[in-house]
């Protein structure tokens, strides 16, 4: 028997947008689907310095200890920019991870819930309806699956939604991805897996994370369209994400895309990446930095001066600093919440912790934990 | 009024759901063509379509986890795990993420589904396919879990969980499933989750149980003295747990045994007890039984039958309990 050869592959990369901000003529040319128009490009370009200013805030009120942990966006915005754009607001799905403020955004999240999230509150996941945002997914790869389940609904109902989810490279280890990628190609669903290759799984490099040499390749062994982009290029991202969500309605299934890119702040306030990566190497991502080459692509093309951008700065923190007062004077969860939203309808005996909790004391008052030592036992009101 | 097993009762419960809603579908290994090992979802695909019966790839964490995307959706989806031993893979999506919507959402996001286990030993299969861990999901907020005993429980029942706004496990005690047949409605009926069955009334003793183990407790009791009167409790669900029925019973008869097939420690057994002695303390005229599995490894088929309680058990057990 002849070896044959059963199988060969190749992996793409697409760059669009060079980091001197010049488009590649021929793949931008006039026509071109899924290209981004100036005013798009204007429009995301704000709504980057928003959220970046949105990192810098929330970065100092964590340290001000008015935040919990926060994981800052800085330096992969284009991702779910570019993503969040290609998909159709309140028609598609948006399954995030948690480093995807910018399309939470774009789908109707409101600022105020992302940092409502951070600062330990539930009702930061209750989204106005409508809005087809699945809260920030924390677990790691977990959401892929919901995704999958959420196209496949489309598809039974014969509607014309497509589901992308976000999930970064160490994400990929994880068993879900695999049962995911496997279970959406295998059922032909409109899905997207939208992998941000920031290169870091907190301290962990992709290296040791996996020995494949791309995360674009593991979609081959699932049968999926497979396509690697510069993750910092944002008309690369919105590209090939256009493109994955025009195939999907047409019915050609799950498109992996990997999105080189690279995490320039820590992975949350409670990391200090100083611990396991050269400056060096920071250094030489920050030159990559997708809001410089957005910005010298606006200049290049007279859409943008050093005015402008001091205006639009000092717009996007006044905007960021009144959702924060907004958020600091937002009305006290109530604790009765953690109970009532357990069931819709709730159990006898969860209904007597509730009572009981607020009725006579079964340690959880602050005076039997210690804390008003001015008080005895048994005495504390609540 | 027909006769029919568990397994058939489920079935057309299966069945009269998927007619009369169309969200609602039937995911898991081998459930399609092949119609479940067990033959519960037999003759489904061909009635309402691949589309609704799907044979799922053999991935656990997938079919839960692709069940919540298709609820959270606006389906209705019944997955199966083919045993409970295999739940173990399917945990994080069930318990960190089915359990968990509706709460850390505020009530923005629901999944209402029900998964679909068969359950128990006794039925002299494989290892990993006789366990009893129903206690770990009634310890995890945010789910309902129902052990029903009968076909006509089991009917009433699924039907009731299908159409919960929650997400429910149904574990279905496969010891039962064609061991005999009763009475079941052909037209569609509910059973409100979380109420037990008195299936005996009595005064000197209460036994609470539910799944397979009623009929060795119903065992049990026709090897008792003629002078001896148990009430039997068949809780049905273990959560919500039918706390009033079991707190009225042994008010009135002082002494409890509880009876289960799961390990002893930190078993529902466990909870019973200790809710017991929490309601009933100035009314118990004997320390609180528990007649389990035991805290070891689900036996291989040789030895199973020496791990499940059996009639004997729960005669001697409530024989000493009167005797205290």
């Amino acid at each position: 028997m002849p070896i044959r050869t059963a199988y060969t592959a190749k992996i793409d990369h697409l760059q669009i947008l060079d980091e001197q901000g010049r488009l590649d003529p021929a793949l931008s040319a006039p026509g071109t689907p899924g290209i981004l128009s100036d005013e798009q490009v204007l429009h995301l370009y704000k709504l980057m310095i928003e959220c970046r200013q949105l990192d810098e805030i929330a970065f100092k009120l964590q340290r001000s200890g008015r935040m919990h942990t926060y994981p800052q966006n800085k330096g992969q915005e284009a991702c779910a920019l570019g993503a969040g754009a290609a998909m159709r607001k309140g028609i598609d799905w948006i399954v995030p991870c948690y480093r995807e403020n910018a399309a939470m955004f774009m789908h109707g999240v409101p600022m105020t819930h992302v940092l409502l999230h951070w600062a330990g509150d539930e009702r930061g996941n209750q989204y106005p309806p409508g809005v087809r945002v699945t809260p920030i997914a924390v677990p790691i790869g977990t959401q892929m699956l919901h995704a999958t389940g959420i196209a496949w609904a489309a598809k039974i109902q014969h509607k014309d939604e497509v589901a992308i989810t976000f999930f970064g490279d160490g994400a990929t280890s994880e068993g879900d991805f695999h049962e995911a990628m496997n279970f959406a190609t295998v059922m032909n669903v409109p899905a997207i897996f939208f992998c941000q290759n920031n290169q870091w799984a907190i301290s962990v490099p992709r290296e040791s994370q996996m020995a494949s040499e791309t995360i674009a390749q593991k979609g081959l062994a699932y049968g999926a369209q497979v396509m690697q982009v510069d993750g910092n290029d944002l008309f690369a991202v919105h590209k090939a994400v256009f493109d994955a969500r025009e195939r999907a309605r047409a019915g050609g299934g799950v498109t992996l895309i990997e999105a080189i890119t690279y995490r320039l702040g820590d992975h949350t306030t409670a990391d200090d990446a100083r611990r396991y990566r050269s400056n060096d190497e920071v250094e030489s991502w920050r030159a990559k930095d997708p809001m410089i080459r957005v910005r010298l692509y606006l200049e290049r093309k007279g859409r943008w001066s050093e005015t402008q951008q001091a205006q639009e700065e000092q717009r996007a923190e006044a905007a960021v600093k009144a959702t924060v007062e907004t958020v600091l004077a937002w009305p006290a969860a109530r604790r009765e919440e953690i109970f009532e939203s357990m069931y819709k309808d709730m159990p006898k005996l969860l209904a007597e912790q509730m009572e009981s909790w607020s009725t006579h004391s079964l340690g959880m008052d602050r005076a039997q934990q210690g804390l008003s030592p001015g008080r005895k036992l048994g005495a504390a009101t609540h | 009024m027909p006769q029919m097993t568990l397994v058939q009762a489920i079935t057309t419960a299966l069945d009269q759901e998927m007619t009369k809603d169309p969200r609602v579908v039937l995911l898991g290994e081998d459930v399609g063509v092949n119609g479940g090992v067990f033959r519960v979802t037999d003759g489904l695909q061909k009635k309402h379509g691949k589309h609704r019966v799907v044979d799922t790839p053999l991935s656990e964490s997938g079919i839960m986890g692709s069940s919540i995307g298709l609820a959270l959706a606006g389906m209705r989806p019944i997955p199966e795990i083919q045993f409970e031993g295999f739940l173990g893979p399917a945990y994080d999506q069930l318990v960190n993420h089915a359990a968990r919507f509706r709460n850390r959402t505020r009530g923005a996001f629901t999944v209402p589904l029900t998964i679909r286990v068969p359950w128990g030993g006794g039925i002299h299969a494989p290892e990993f396919h006789s366990d009893s861990p129903e206690a770990i999901y009634a310890h995890n907020p945010g789910l309902k879990v129902i052990c029903p005993a009968t076909p006509y429980d089991a009917k009433g029942l699924l039907i009731a969980a299908i159409r919960d706004p929650d997400p429910v496990i149904f574990f279905e005690p496969k010891r039962v499933y064609r061991s005999f047949r009763e009475e079941v409605p052909e037209e569609e009926y509910t059973i409100e989750i979380g109420k037990g069955k008195l299936i005996a009334e009595g005064t000197d003793l209460t036994i609470v149980t539910w799944g397979a183990c009623v009929f060795q407790c119903l065992g049990a009791m026709d090897q008792l003295p003629e002078d001896v009167s148990v009430e039997l409790i068949d809780l049905r669900t273990i959560h919500p747990l039918d706390i009033d029925m079991i707190e009225e019973s042994v008010k009135k008869t002082g002494k409890c045994v509880i009876v289960c097939e799961a390990p002893r420690t930190a078993s529902m057994a466990s909870e019973i007890s200790c809710l017991v002695q929490e309601r009933c303390f100035l009314h118990l005229k004997a320390p609180v039984q528990r007649v389990t599995g035991f805290d070891t490894i689900m036996p291989y088929a040789k030895l199973e039958l020496e791990y499940l309680p059996d009639a004997k058990r729960v005669a001697e057990a409530v024989m000493q309990t009167l005797a205290y």
